[in-house]
């Protein structure tokens, strides 16, 4: 079970955690539907380090961007999202 | 004294006191400290099972969690525990155990029979029978079920109650042996708080077996000092503790038993399951020993060396009279000279070498007849081992025995350093895979690490104590003060044990045996043995044969050897199995086994029962219970529960005797004809409110909203991003730059994540806020012809149609909704949860007045069923998109989420599923039953919600069928045929009551 620095709760059981989408499964509201059917459904699945979109749902339920990689679980970075 | 093979001294049992057990219904003694095994070698039973597949004759192999043969079950009623191991089970006074897989006994069992037929049931024959077709499979079933299966299950609920626990430390050290103790050792000294955790019931590992003067100190003597020592500082040492499964970001559970298997806690707990967060884990698990390849290697009485030397001196039980010692490495040595220590004659030793070194060897050249390029070909016997039958340098040469003790090379644990994704070396020498390149913050030391030999396992064990404190911060890696040996001549050297012998030895010290050099390999198998009863996984009776079969037959991954002959699947996982198997394949193949690779090691390490892993979550704490601020009101009214979620509402309120379908038939009746009241409290409910509220609500709805008036509602509908429906509920304008959303119970915590997404991700301009005020307002509804009056007569006003009104009720602030699900007349009164109570008595008392009464969620299906509407989970089911719900009308052109995706082409196929509604013409008119155009056609659609009319007769419902809306005057055959439920529906407007809204105007 990973451990997740929460930039503003700090490391975290990862149950409190909800696993949103990989950040380029954003679909903007100001998408074409030519857009939508690419972003929905011609998707890569890469093995490495993806961008992913996360809240802490049973903690300060804050929307996070992680860095992580899918085969090792290590996480590089965890930023608030949208940032700043 | 207890048993015929019990020596009257030596050994860590505590002779003075004696416990009573039971074995296959035989009554025995065995003694404080004692594991069942050895109580049963002492009080010489050696046949202790019956192989999973042959139905074997089995004693014994091991001592310990790898014990693949001695599987009893223990205990009773609630506390029955099947498939426990007879070396990992201390004696308790009153242990029951019995036998598995053996009828009618264990000496004389009709499974034995399959022995006869062996030649046509190897490994993987399963795939090659059992033909025909589901009238004969059921014949087969009947055999298969009784023959598959190790142990019977418990059949009592639980009688114990299990615990979870979080704990967190600098330092988890895995594993008591010396290594894992110098670690703890040195970590606890530097600072660290330590976690010291041992699936043994007392600490010292190989000590246990193999004793060792540690600085001049008895061994256990020097563990227990050091167990002191971390508990001095802050530490906690866990016996009986097995660190199961090695997760993410160094996260190890540990399960604790507090009792052993069958037995009844004096108070408190049974296990406890230990979820650990450390800065830095030591693995110091250790090493299993490997069974040689000979045929009738699975008889009563061949055993694991170790093992034996085991039962020798930690249990001091004779494991036989007269033995035969074989294997490839100085431990044949070590193991015979400790034997005849406990008084075993050695008929002889066999060693696979041509050329032996060493005092040791030279010992025992001495004192046995002892033999070079020598193995056993065969071990002769039936229910138990008699002889056996080797080669030496090419000659055959017969031998008298009643007990083989056999090492074939050492194997590393891996298991927790595999999980945590660590890689793995190919040790030529010693025959096996060593722990390198660790992913998590882990240091591997001992023989888990392919460390071997006392002294170098304690140094290792050392140095990864004083590096893991330092990598988690504490004191400066250096040297511990003088308690630790030093590894240079001039310290004390740790010193094996022995009666003294006399002459003096490599290492100096009198009465010393020096620990036996690095492991050997030894995975031939002899020519001449006959491979079929050569065994490699001895739970799953997995043969060498088995192994060439699977070659013979193609499979070359060695997840396809795994999986076709089930070597390693059993619940010992392939301990003494994997590597043995491993490398006949790689020698078939032409590769050398890192080539053919491992399987996955996978959690837990050793099997854990099931209500460890529930802990307290169990009865009714397994899911959080969310009461309804009106249950209290419901009770007292009579209310049948209907689980909803977490939730429990009110399913009816049937009159004493009533029958369910009745009653609610008459609480909907009621609703048409009178009025009656329903808690919808658990609706989803958020309060929207900003300068863009508006503009926010039309980016989650797909309808109007923005130009609601003020006091105005409307019912409303949510798209996914993929353009289908995900939703339905109200939506009202409370004020200029607030607005009440509802929507529907179930799907209430994904629209909450919604909203927040889109407010935060995909519009973070807009200038709203969200809250959900689910259980801040308590929801009534009152619906029916009389509803009005009796609300202006309670309140003094009444709010039309989609339109909303404040008011007091029972002293209390109300918001009134003109809002109907049933269909007719209705409003829903919402008051603060706290003062749900007083308004509920109050539009109770009022009810009653104008001749009505409460009603539940059937029969508000009933009610909303006739009147057309759809709900979420029924109709809108995740697949339908507005149009399929003939909802298009009410789409606003653009801008709403969904809409892009809403664009695809596939959206107007006409074989789309879309709504209907179901009048049944004969027959039944089942929910959930698929509609086809003739009996054996492919199916066109289901009914996705089937009801009865309210004041009419007749079975009615609404569907979802291709091409529906076309279709209307079709009639179709209705099929469930798993329930053999069928009928004959026609299809209708999705309406059978009041299609005009008639009853909405005042």
């Amino acid at each position: 079970m990973m451990l997740i620095a929460c930039p503003h709760c700090g490391p975290r059981a990862h149950v409190e955690f909800s696993y949103e989408r990989p950040m380029d499964a954003i679909l903007p509201l100001d998408a074409t539907p030519q857009d939508a059917a690419r972003i929905l459904y011609q998707r890569d699945n890469p093995r490495g380090f993806s961008d992913e979109l996360w809240r802490h749902t049973h903690g300060c339920r804050a929307w996070l961007r992680l860095t992580r990689h899918t085969a090792t679980h290590q996480i590089a970075a965890v930023i608030p999202w949208p940032p700043g | 004294m207890t048993g015929p093979f019990r020596n009257a001294s030596g050994g860590l049992i505590d002779r003075s006191r004696t416990i009573s057990f039971t074995f296959d219904g035989r009554r025995l003694e065995g003694h404080p400290g004692d594991t069942l095994a050895s109580a049963l070698l002492a009080n010489g039973v050696t046949l202790m099972g019956r192989s999973f597949k042959y139905h074997r004759p089995r004693g014994v192999l091991g001592a310990g969690v790898e014990e693949p043969n001695a599987l009893v079950g223990v205990g009773t009623g609630g506390r029955f525990e099947p498939n426990t191991r007879a070396t990992d089970l201390f004696l308790y006074e009153g242990l029951t155990a019995l036998s598995q897989n053996r009828w009618p006994s264990l000496a004389l069992d009709a499974g034995a029979v399959t022995q006869a037929i062996a030649p046509f049931i190897p490994a993987g024959f399963y795939y090659k029978t059992f033909f025909g077709g589901p009238k004969r499979w059921a014949f087969y079933e009947r055999f298969i079920r009784r023959a598959a299966g190790l142990g019977n299950p418990p059949t009592s609920p639980e009688a114990d109650t299990f615990d979870h626990r979080a704990a967190f430390c600098d330092v988890l050290v895995v594993g008591a042996g010396p290594a894992g103790l110098t670690a703890a050792q040195a970590a606890a000294l530097a600072g660290a708080r330590v976690i010291l955790a041992e699936q043994d019931g007392r600490l010292g590992g190989g000590l246990l077996r193999d004793p060792a003067l540690i600085e001049g100190e008895d061994g256990l003597a020097w563990a227990d000092g050091i167990a002191t020592l971390v508990r001095e500082r802050s530490g906690r040492v866990l016996t009986r503790t097995t660190a199961a499964g090695f997760y993410d970001h160094g996260l190890v559970n540990l399960v604790e038993r507090r009792i052993e298997a069958g037995q009844a806690p004096a108070s408190g707990i049974a296990q406890r399951i230990w979820h650990v967060r450390a800065k830095r884990v030591v693995l110091a698990q250790g090493a299993i020993e490997r069974p040689l390849l000979f045929a009738g290697n699975d008889r009563p009485g061949v055993m694991l060396a170790s093992a034996a030397r085991t039962y020798a001196a930690r249990y001091g039980v004779r494991p036989g009279r007269r033995a035969v010692v074989a294997g490839c490495d100085d431990h044949v040595y070590l193991t015979a000279l400790a034997l005849a220590d406990a008084g075993v004659e050695i008929a002889a030793v066999l060693d696979t070498r041509g050329k032996v070194f060493g005092a040791l060897a030279e010992t025992a050249i001495d004192r046995f007849p002892c033999h070079l390029n020598a193995a056993i070909v065969t071990a002769r016997g039936g229910q138990a081992v008699r002889g056996a039958t080797a080669e030496i340098g090419g000659r055959a040469l017969a031998l008298d025995c009643d007990l083989i003790a056999m090492s074939g090379g050492q194997t590393p644990l891996v298991h927790l350093h595999m999980q945590a994704g660590g890689g793995l070396d190919w040790d030529e020498a010693s025959g096996a895979f060593n722990p390198t390149a660790p992913r998590q913050n882990q240091e591997n030391a001992g023989a888990g690490a392919g460390v071997h030999g006392l002294a170098r396992a304690l140094e290792g064990g050392r140095r990864a104590g004083e590096a893991a404190a330092g990598l988690a911060g504490l004191g400066s890696p250096g040297r511990s003060p003088s308690r630790s040996p030093s590894p240079r001549g001039g310290g004390e050297t740790p010193v094996q044990l022995s009666p003294p012998l006399g002459g003096s030895t490599a290492e100096g010290r009198e009465g010393g045996r020096p620990a036996p050099a690095s492991p050997g390999v030894a995975y031939d198998l002899p020519a001449g043995a006959n491979p079929k009863t050569a065994f490699i996984d001895f739970q799953n009776d997995v043969t060498a044969a088995d192994v060439d079969l699977a070659w013979r037959e193609g499979y070359r991954s060695v997840e396809h050897l795994k999986r076709y002959t089930t070597l390693g699947m059993a619940s010992d996982q392939g301990k003494t199995s994997n590597l043995v198997g491993l490398a006949r394949m790689a020698s078939a193949l032409g590769k050398s086994p890192p080539e053919v690779g491992l399987t996955t090691f996978r959690p837990p390490f050793t099997p854990v029962t099931f209500g460890a892993l529930a802990g307290a979550a169990v009865g009714d704490h397994v899911a959080p219970n969310r009461r309804l601020a009106l249950h209290a009101a419901h009770e007292e009214a009579g209310a049948v529960w209907q689980p909803s979620g977490y939730w429990r509402r009110p399913r009816s309120y049937p009159r004493p005797g009533e029958p369910l379908a009745d009653a609610a038939l008459r609480e909907a009746r009621q609703v048409r004809q009178t009025v009656g009241m329903a808690d919808v409290s658990t609706l989803a409910k958020f309060e929207i409110a900003g300068p863009d509220a508006g503009a926010f609500l039309e980016l989650i709805c797909a309808t109007g909203v923005a130009r609601l008036a003020v006091g105005r509602g409307r019912y409303t509908i949510m798209l996914r991003e993929d353009g289908i429906v995900a939703d339905d509920g109200t939506v009202w304008r409370l004020a200029e730059n607030r607005f009440l959303l509802t929507s529907s119970t179930g799907g209430a915590d994904s629209m909450a994540a919604h909203l927040s997404y889109v407010r935060r991700v995909l519009a973070p301009g807009l200038r709203v806020m969200a809250t959900t005020v689910q259980e801040r307002w308590a929801g009534i509804a009152v619906a029916g012809p009389r509803a009005r009056d009796m609300l202006v007569e309670l309140t003094g006003e009444a709010p039309s149609h989609m339109s909303l009104s404040r008011a007091k009720l029972a002293g209390e602030a109300v918001l009134l909704l003109g809002a109907s699900y049933s269909g007719e007349r209705a409003f829903e009164v919402y008051a603060p949860s706290h003062a749900a109570g007083p308004v509920w008595r109050a539009l109770a008392q009022g009810i009653a007045v104008a001749g009505g009464g409460p009603y539940g969620l059937d029969a508000m299906d009933l009610l909303r069923i006739e009147k057309g509407h759809i709900v979420t989970g029924a109709e809108v089911d995740g697949r339908m998109s507005p149009h399929d719900l003939g909802l298009s009308k009410m789409l606003r052109k653009r801008g709403y989420v969904g809409w892009a995706a809403l664009q695809r082409p596939d959206f107007e196929h006409p074989d789309r599923l879309r709504l209907v509604g179901l009048e049944a013409v004969e027959g039944m008119l089942p929910e959930g039953a698929m509609i086809l155009p003739a009996d054996g056609a492919p199916p066109e659609g289901h009914v996705s919600s089937a009801g009865r009319r309210v004041l009419g007769e007749g079975a009615i419902g609404l569907g979802l069928v291709k091409a529906g809306p076309d279709r209307l005057g079709e009639e179709l055959v209705v099929s469930s045929p798993t329930r053999e439920l069928h009928g004959r529906v026609r299809l209708t407007a999705p309406v059978f009551h009041d299609p005009e809204g008639a009853r909405y105007r005042d």
